[in-house]
């Protein structure tokens, strides 16, 4: 990637709490204008990331760089060019939603306060509550009251630390079409997120963070190619069946549970797999006491990503 | 569209601090009122129902106690200071600010302020309700300035005091918790009787805590009677516990942010 358009550039990021590695060196690069998604479960190291690069905390280790600015060394410049919208709603319950826009414009020192208050009012559909304290509006109002202060004096690097976590269905789709509005105005969206669907969804770059490292990184169609798509669980009356089974499947990326006798087969979710899966528990005679074909979760993908990378497939 | 100086973005920034701190004290106005309210009912009780039996020289009990009465109040208000502060600490809204390019100390010095103007209403507000049920100051105009300046000393050491109160505490009770000390410590000093009917320990605490020497400056200078050097002790004191409390208070904040 050119120099000039990487917006922000991640080499050999590291953070410890305490004797906990959280970041075991991660690096990437994101254009300007684009929205990337850093996608990983609970405790992966997201948090940490976006804390690092919004001037929070400092890293033990590596670089980052908004704009071509370092977030340590350059902490005052990189905040002029970032806004941070944390995974807890930044915003003043007891404030107005107006009062609480026209205090972050006074704060990025805006001349023309009012007039941004209003407009970001407008853009967001919180006009008609703009009167009213923040502590009675809805999960979903808050975020986008909370998403419009992010928004105040245009920042070019805008992050969001889950930000449809905890909103109901529609609450979450408004979401996805708010941060693509943003990233079409001009503005980088770099955001988390524990959802693979979410992350496919808005994403032209996505890295996979797990235990403190990236293990997979690349536009969401190149992804697709190395995540899976679907997986069919198969469930067994006797052990040894399920052993048997688990045997037969050759080739698959699959994984069995002794307790509950399942086995999951990881395909591309293609009905030319699941056939030939079928047609193979057939031949064999073996008897199934049911079968599912399932989503892939998020813990999927990383059992099929890290699975590649240690070469202990079919295990 | 941006105004450059770096010391004017400090003061707007402050300023706006201010305001947001002043904004959440009238939407919870009722916990300023509370805040007089029970200093001020005290004071009814101690000079109603205990007046008649005190004896405290031969000056009426109400002049006596009013200065004790209004160091308490600060202490009230100090629990509401520690209060928000330890909420700001714990909600979002703490990240948000300190991603933005503005000056870390206003945050604090916002408190700082709508702390002092908490203060210096409820103390307003007391001393009328103190003339009312027969406080009479026989001070000229430059002995109440001057108590009041003693006052405002006090008030801005307490403030300092309880915005550390705030920062160290896990929680909002218990941040209000520590501000206790601040109510309780008039009582055991001359604000509300004469230390020489103190047992010998409690008395030798009495005569040399800080609030002993600035409520007998301050009832000195409002009943026109001697202070006897006690004011440069008060101001002493105050600076004194301002300064420290201060010095703590940015490097707790800036350690409680770095993490």
């Amino acid at each position: 990637m050119n120099q000039s358009e990487a917006i922000i550039s991640v080499t050999g990021l590291k953070k410890s709490y305490k004797d906990i590695e959280v970041l075991k060196g991660i690096d990437f690069t994101l254009k300007r204008g684009s929205i990337f998604t850093l996608l990983g479960s609970n405790g992966a190291g997201k948090t940490t990331t976006v804390k690092i690069l919004s001037t929070l905390v400092k890293p033990d280790g590596g670089k980052a760089e908004i704009c071509g600015n370092d977030v340590v060394r350059q902490v005052d410049k990189v905040r002029e060019y970032i806004s941070l919208t944390g995974q807890y709603a930044a915003v003043d319950e007891v404030l107005t939603g107006r009062e609480n826009l026209h205090m972050i414009c006074s704060l990025r020192h805006l001349s023309d306060g009012e007039q941004k208050t209003k407009e970001l009012l407008e853009a967001f559909d919180l006009t008609d509550a703009a009167h009213r304290r923040v502590s009675t509006y809805s999960g979903g109002m808050r975020r986008r009251l909370d998403l419009a202060m992010s928004l105040v004096g245009n920042p070019a690097v805008i992050f969001l630390d889950e930000p449809t976590t905890g909103l109901d269905p529609r609450g979450r789709l408004a979401m996805w079409e708010i941060v693509k509005s943003l990233a079409a105005a001009g503005t980088t969206v770099f955001l988390t997120t524990q959802y693979l669907e979410e992350a496919e969804q808005l994403a032209d770059h996505i890295a996979i963070l797990n235990d403190g490292k990236i293990i997979a990184e690349g536009t969401a169609d190149s992804l697709k190619k190395e995540i899976p798509n679907g997986i069919v669980e198969l469930a067994f009356y006797r052990k040894t069946d399920m052993e048997q089974a688990h045997s037969l499947m050759e080739g698959y990326q699959i994984s069995k549970n002794e307790a509950m006798l399942t086995v999951n087969i990881i395909t591309d979710g293609s009905v030319n797999q699941l056939s030939d899966i079928l047609n193979r528990l057939n031949q064999s005679g073996i008897q199934a006491s049911g079968f599912i074909q399932k989503l892939p979760t998020l813990e999927d993908v990383f059992l099929s990503l890290i699975g590649e990378k240690q070469g202990v497939n079919n295990q | 569209m941006k105004t450059t100086t770096r010391m004017g973005n400090m003061i707007q920034d402050v300023l706006t601090m201010f305001k947001r701190c002043m904004l959440m004290t009238v939407r919870n106005i009722d916990a300023l009122f509370t805040g007089i309210a029970q200093p001020a009912l005290l004071m009814f009780l101690f000079v109603y129902v205990f007046g008649g039996a005190m004896n405290v020289g031969n000056i009426d009990y109400v002049n006596y106690i009013v200065p004790g009465v209004i160091l308490q109040c600060i202490g009230q208000c100090a629990g509401i200071t520690a209060i928000s502060v330890n909420n700001d600490l714990k909600k979002g809204i703490i990240d948000r600010f300190r991603s933005l390019p503005i000056a870390k100390s206003s945050v604090l010095i916002g408190h700082a302020l709508a702390a002092v103007v908490r203060n210096v209403i409820t103390t307003v507000l007391i001393i009328i309700v103190a003339l009312l049920i027969g406080f009479r100051p026989t001070a000229n105009l430059i002995q109440w300035l001057a108590a009041m300046g003693i006052l405002f000393l006090y008030i801005l050491a307490i403030t300092w005091l309880s915005i550390i109160f705030g920062l160290i505490s896990s929680s909002a009770e218990s941040a209000q918790g520590l501000t206790i000390v601040c109510i309780l410590l008039p009582y055991i000093s001359s604000g509300f009787v004469t230390t020489e009917t103190m047992p010998a320990a409690l008395r030798i605490f009495a005569e040399n805590q800080p609030l002993t020497p600035i409520i007998e400056s301050v009832r000195a200078l409002l009943l026109n009677t001697s202070p006897d050097g006690k004011i440069l002790i008060s101001v002493i004191w105050c600076l004194g516990i301002l300064f420290i409390s201060y010095i703590i208070a940015v490097q707790l904040y800036k350690h409680k942010l770095s993490k």
